[in-house]
């Protein structure tokens, strides 16, 4: 991987961020990708979090854990030149990270917006879900909550911004459009995006040894289901 | 084998150093806001650092102990008693079985920790017992205390007891160490550039208010106006404990144990690890300012806070181990 033009800072004195780009791209945020996968493969001790955004890596750190040379003059110093290492050992493959279908009704009930997005977007709601279904999406972040999917890239035509008042409450399981973006929402949280549906799978299950359905780096394709469907997946997911 | 929750508190939750190694998923670490308190209240008990410890506010809990326990508190001083009769912070406590903990009055700081020895018999979710209130998992069932919660004691590890009576040992872990003045120190965020240069000088001249609605996840603060001399949309990107984000309307927030694990808002500054103690132990309407460091001085001061928790620890189990010969 070439190392030269990256933007590397402290995030406070036990994290550092490796920032590839500051704008939305496939291609940057999938070198975000390798470093992560690269890093999980290739633990460095004192290491306690790895956390992929769209275009910047942070990784945390106890510095206590450090021992270092003296000629560094700090632990920043030393995990800035031990993090290049790895970084230059990178390969540019493409990594095989899973692919997932994701189920959604997409009606007025579930998707608050849906007739909002119809009206601004002069676009029938059979439409809507067509381009909203028509894609493979790949995760470029997690968080926000616990397994939120920051997905992109959603058609153009069906593009929103966010509400400008956030509701209070948006139910779990509800599929979102921000933007170029598209997420779903694992838990009920308050929430700004425009809602258009609802998956009934858990993107966060507590009891699961991996929590979260979706990872930094899946592919993420949708499609419609009937309401009926929905509540029989929805009761078999959580028997 | 247990506690009693009698009063649950303003706020009381099982926390510890946090959940590390999920932030990818979302899931970001909590655990105790105090961490040097968290950690001072296990060393006085001669728990391991990591074990899970009772958190909570004033107005604090009442709490009842159906067995003998070696407890300690540390932290903010709510002038703690037992069965009536006063005990000190940062000095472990052999307590009778049956024994009434409760709290009269809020002296200093915010936040308090109750450790006992052996630990709560609680499982961990993803390899922490800290309390993640929002996805309602880990801790004691993944809230806040309740009245009538029974959280029972681990007794594997706990040395033997045998005290009919409240019985404070006599030494103290020294704590002032870890809190710092009201300037807390900060190293530049990576978008503190983009503040125009009076705000980048308000930033460090000004005095910053605590205001009330601040909470585990961040404490936002009032002082002067700071604006961006361009304002740029950034994309989110992860931000940390001590994290101190610009928000629209020109004031702060300094993110805290339950921050989420990415945020779109300028980071202008990262508070020090070292100085988080100091800042949770400030509540509604304190004036605290800021103070630049290098990253070469935040690391310095932090590895000196590690070193005298180490020596803490040390000389707790030399302490105990005479007291219990003599």
């Amino acid at each position: 991987m070439n190392v030269s033009n990256l933007d590397i800072y402290p995030l406070g004195d036990q994290a550092i961020t490796i920032q590839l780009g500051d704008y939305i791209n496939a291609s940057t945020n999938q070198e975000v990708i390798q470093i992560f996968t690269h890093l999980q493969n290739h633990p460095i001790n004192g290491i306690t979090d790895i956390i992929p955004a769209y275009s910047s890596i942070t990784i945390v750190y106890d510095l206590a854990q450090f021992s270092i040379p003296s000629f560094y003059s700090s632990r920043f110093d030393w995990i800035k030149s031990r993090l290049l290492q790895e970084l230059e050992l990178i390969n540019p493959v493409q990594h095989s990270n899973k692919s997932i279908k994701i189920p959604v009704c997409y009606n007025n009930e579930f998707g608050l917006d849906l007739l909002y997005l119809s009206v601004h977007t002069n676009l029938s709601i059979e439409e809507i879900i067509e381009r909203h279904t028509n894609k493979i999406y790949t995760v470029y972040m997690i968080g926000f909550l616990p397994g939120f999917p920051y997905m992109a890239s959603v058609d153009p035509g069906i593009q929103m911004n966010r509400r400008a008042v956030p509701r209070q409450i948006v139910p779990k399981g509800s599929v979102g459009i921000a933007g170029e973006q598209t997420g779903i929402y694992p838990l009920d949280s308050p929430g700004g995006w425009q809602l258009i549906g609802q998956t009934p799978l858990n993107l966060f299950d507590v009891i699961k040894e991996i929590p979260c359905l979706l990872s930094p780096g899946d592919s993420v394709e949708f499609y419609a289901i009937k309401e009926k469907e929905f509540w029989e997946i929805k009761k078999a997911v959580n028997e | 084998m247990s506690i009693l929750i009698i009063k649950p508190g303003l706020y009381s939750t099982i926390q510890d150093e946090g959940r590390k190694g999920f932030q990818h998923l979302g899931i970001n670490p909590n655990g105790a806001m105090d961490t040097c308190a968290m950690q001072t209240a296990n060393a006085l008990v001669l728990n391991d650092a990591s074990e899970a410890v009772l958190e909570f506010y004033f107005p604090a809990p009442v709490i009842q102990f159906n067995r003998p326990a070696f407890i300690a508190l540390s932290g903010a001083d709510f002038t703690a008693e037992i069965n009536g009769i006063d005990i000190p912070i940062n000095q472990p406590v052999f307590i009778p079985a049956n024994a009434l903990l409760q709290f009269k009055a809020k002296k200093w700081g915010q936040v308090a920790y109750l450790s006992v020895q052996g630990g709560f018999e609680l499982s961990e979710w993803l390899n922490s017992y800290s309390t993640n209130v929002k996805a309602a998992v880990g801790g004691f069932e993944g809230r806040i205390l309740k009245q009538g919660d029974t959280i029972e004691l681990n007794l594997k590890n706990a040395s033997s007891i045998n005290s009919k009576d409240c019985s404070v040992m006599p030494w103290k872990a020294s704590v002032h160490q870890f809190y710092h003045t009201n300037a807390l120190r900060f190293i530049p965020g990576h978008e503190l550039e983009q503040l125009t240069p009076s705000s980048q000088t308000n930033l460090c001249a000004g005095d910053f208010s605590i205001l009330p609605q601040s909470d585990r996840m961040g404490y936002r603060l009032q002082g002067p106006m700071l604006e961006q001399s361009d304002k740029k949309e950034m994309i989110s990107s992860a931000v940390t404990k001590g994290t101190v984000q610009l928000l629209p309307n020109g004031q702060c927030i300094v993110l805290m144990a339950d921050h989420q694990t990415t945020g779109g808002y300028p980071r202008i500054a990262h508070i020090i690890s070292a100085d988080l103690p100091t800042l949770s132990q400030k509540g509604s309407n304190d004036t605290i300012q800021f103070i630049p460091v290098t990253i070469e001085e935040a690391e310095k001061i932090l590895m000196l806070q590690t070193q005298h928790l180490q020596q803490l620890k040390n000389a707790c189990i030399l302490q105990l181990d005479a007291y219990h010969r003599h």
